[in-house]
């Protein structure tokens, strides 16, 4: 088996094992992005540093000091900052900033001897669902339809830099981050696992704001193991963020266990809506008998503010991203461009000139509903759905354990299929609620639909119980049986 | 609730964005098409019910007042478009 096929957890085996080096790993990823500049899946590539740490891992095992990630090359999301290298959100805006100071997510990867491949292209500051609004082009999907045609498909998003990058198996594993879906809808349209912790057991320090009440980071891989190793070494409590939980990492790895037997796991009446494929209506029955199977009984649940997720989020994010992208003035960091001469047209001209067609739209949005005569009637309003979306989750958490529901409402689709922005939101129909309520949630393959591309099954679980997610889509991932992988063409 | 042109272009001011006739023009049905959808909340009877302000139950935490960082200047103004003497420089304001 080649180096790239292994898997985080395989590959980690085999160097403590001396059948291969770190810096022979680290090659062979390097070779791997090299070869694959037809997906666009890098903003940057950075191979030295992937050798660098490599040799750093090598030298480590050598004494017995190795940590849990000695020797895997990571592909990063270009949302999480890196000192001294290129960080730009997938923006125009942030041209030419280099951070002087590394997030801590990805300082505690690299302490764990984790190494960087490069930075992964995503949506512009992390706002889409196809990788098509960013500002260095879109990521193209290593899947194709089998209709013999040859359309370039959306990995999804905002994460879609890493997740074509895992599935290509040009990185083992990548940092991704979720503000309403952007690990997991992505992570579904590529075929590989993805999870988002409880709202605060990573730092979202370092990592380029969208919307702060929503924003977590969480890691992207081939199986659920390696997305528990991953998970385990960056998340953690950071004084740095005032939102961090201060709280132990739980050893997640260490507690995997798909025997379900006693966990109730709630199926809500409300995610089956019209217009979703048969296919993963029938994949949906097939995750609650593969838990059954697992030792599980599933039960009914009603999540009854279901379907006012969406337009509260498109409240609530769009108001916060209003306000924390008010720092882009053209003065700090990144573009500037003069307009008229003075200081407010320059702050005008840049932002003109910096930000991308959705992020201005969601800035409109944003603006409009904080302010004054509309900030009760938008905000204040969403805001108080929220708690009531918050309450449906404690109440169905009172007869389940955890909750199945199809990660996305379709396969992936074309690139410049969907057109109309609305159409777009609609993607995160039921990623979104989750995020909203701060839960644990996670995508784990479960088949192909029709045209050979992949569909993810979406766990839920309560606060602070990422355990019992990944025990769950660990149960799914031994009976899926999912293999599929696209086949090279890039 | 709906937006109309002269509307538009003050959100565009207020959000500091400079913006052609055009695209304010062709914001104006968009940003309607996205009001009347999240205008949909008004229906959900919020009576009594709190705004969500953490999502996650946790108080906020309190530091030592004392200095933990600084000294880095150097650092701070590395990424600036124009910095002039230990400053960020920005287009004269007064005249």
């Amino acid at each position: 088996m080649s180096l790239t096929a292994k898997t985080i957890a395989e590959l980690r085996e085999g160097m403590s094992a001396g059948e291969f080096t770190a810096r022979e790993v680290a090659e062979a990823f390097n070779a791997a992005v090299a070869g694959a500049g037809a997906l666009n899946a890098f903003t940057v590539e950075t191979p030295d540093e992937a050798l660098t740490a490599a040799d750093a891992a090598d030298a480590a095992r050598g004494k017995g000091e190795a940590g849990s990630l000695a020797g895997i090359p990571l592909g990063i999301k270009d949302l999480f900052a890196t000192e001294g290298v290129a960080t730009t959100a997938g923006s125009r805006i942030l041209t030419g900033f280099k951070p002087p100071y590394e997030s801590t997510v990805s300082a505690n990867l690299r302490t764990a001897g984790a190494g960087m491949l490069g930075k992964l292209n995503m949506d512009e500051f992390a706002m889409g669902s196809s990788n098509e609004t960013s500002a260095y082009g879109p990521v193209i999907s290593p899947w194709k339809r089998n209709d013999g045609g040859n359309a370039a498909l959306t990995p999804g998003g905002s994460s879609g830099g890493s997740a074509a990058a895992v599935a290509a198996g040009i990185a083992p594993g990548a940092t991704g981050t979720d503000t309403g879906g952007s690990i997991r809808q992505p992570a579904a349209f590529t075929g590989i696992c993805g999870i988002k912790p409880t709202y605060g057991r990573a730092s979202r320090w370092g990592i380029v704001s969208f919307a702060s009440s929503l924003d977590q980071a969480g890691s992207m891989a081939r199986t659920v193991r390696d997305c528990a190793i991953l998970l385990e070494a960056m998340a953690g409590f950071d004084p740095k963020d005032s939102t961090s939980l201060d709280l132990p990492v739980p050893q997640w790895e260490a507690g995997l266990s798909s025997d379900l037997k006693g966990k109730r796991v709630g199926i809500p009446a409300e995610y089956r809506i019209d217009g979703v494929p048969s296919d993963i209506d029938a994949l949906w029955d097939h995750g609650v008998e593969w838990l059954r199977d697992a030792g599980a009984e599933p039960v009914k649940i009603s999540l009854p503010h279901t379907q006012y997720a969406l337009p509260t989020y498109y409240i609530i994010a769009p108001a916060e991203a209003s306000s924390n992208l008010a720092r882009y003035d053209g003065v700090r960091y990144g573009l500037r461009v003069d307009g008229d001469g003075g200081l407010d047209g320059m702050y005008a001209a840049t932002r003109a000139a910096g930000f991308g067609a959705e992020v201005k739209r969601r800035i409109m949005i944003g603006t409009y509903v904080l302010s004054a005569g509309f900030y009760d009637a938008y905000f204040t309003k969403a805001q108080r759905v929220r708690t009531l979306i918050k309450q449906d989750f404690r109440k169905a958490f009172e007869s389940c354990d955890l909750i199945l529901t199809p990660t996305a409402p379709s396969a992936a689709f074309g690139l410049g299929e969907k057109t109309d922005p609305l159409a777009m939101y609609l993607n995160d129909v039921f990623a979104v609620p989750a995020s909203l309520a701060g839960l644990p949630a996670m995508s784990v393959p479960g088949g192909l639909d029709g045209q050979g591309l992949p569909l993810g099954l979406h766990l839920i679980g309560r606060e602070l119980d990422e355990q019992g997610v990944l025990n769950a889509a660990l149960a799914i991932e031994e009976r899926a049986g999912f293999t599929h992988r696209p086949e090279k063409w890039w | 609730m709906s937006v109309n042109t002269e509307q538009v272009r003050h959100i565009a001011k207020l959000a500091r964005i400079a913006m052609s006739d055009a695209e304010i023009e062709a914001l104006v049905p968009e940003l309607n098409a996205i009001i009347g959808w999240v205008e949909q909340l008004a229906e959900v009877n919020t009576d009594g019910v709190e705004p969500l302000t953490a999502v996650i139950d946790q108080q906020l935490r309190l530091r030592d007042d004392h200095v933990t960082d600084g000294e880095c200047r150097d650092a701070v103004l590395a990424n600036a478009p124009a910095a002039e003497h230990g400053f960020f420089a920005v287009p004269k304001v007064i005249e």
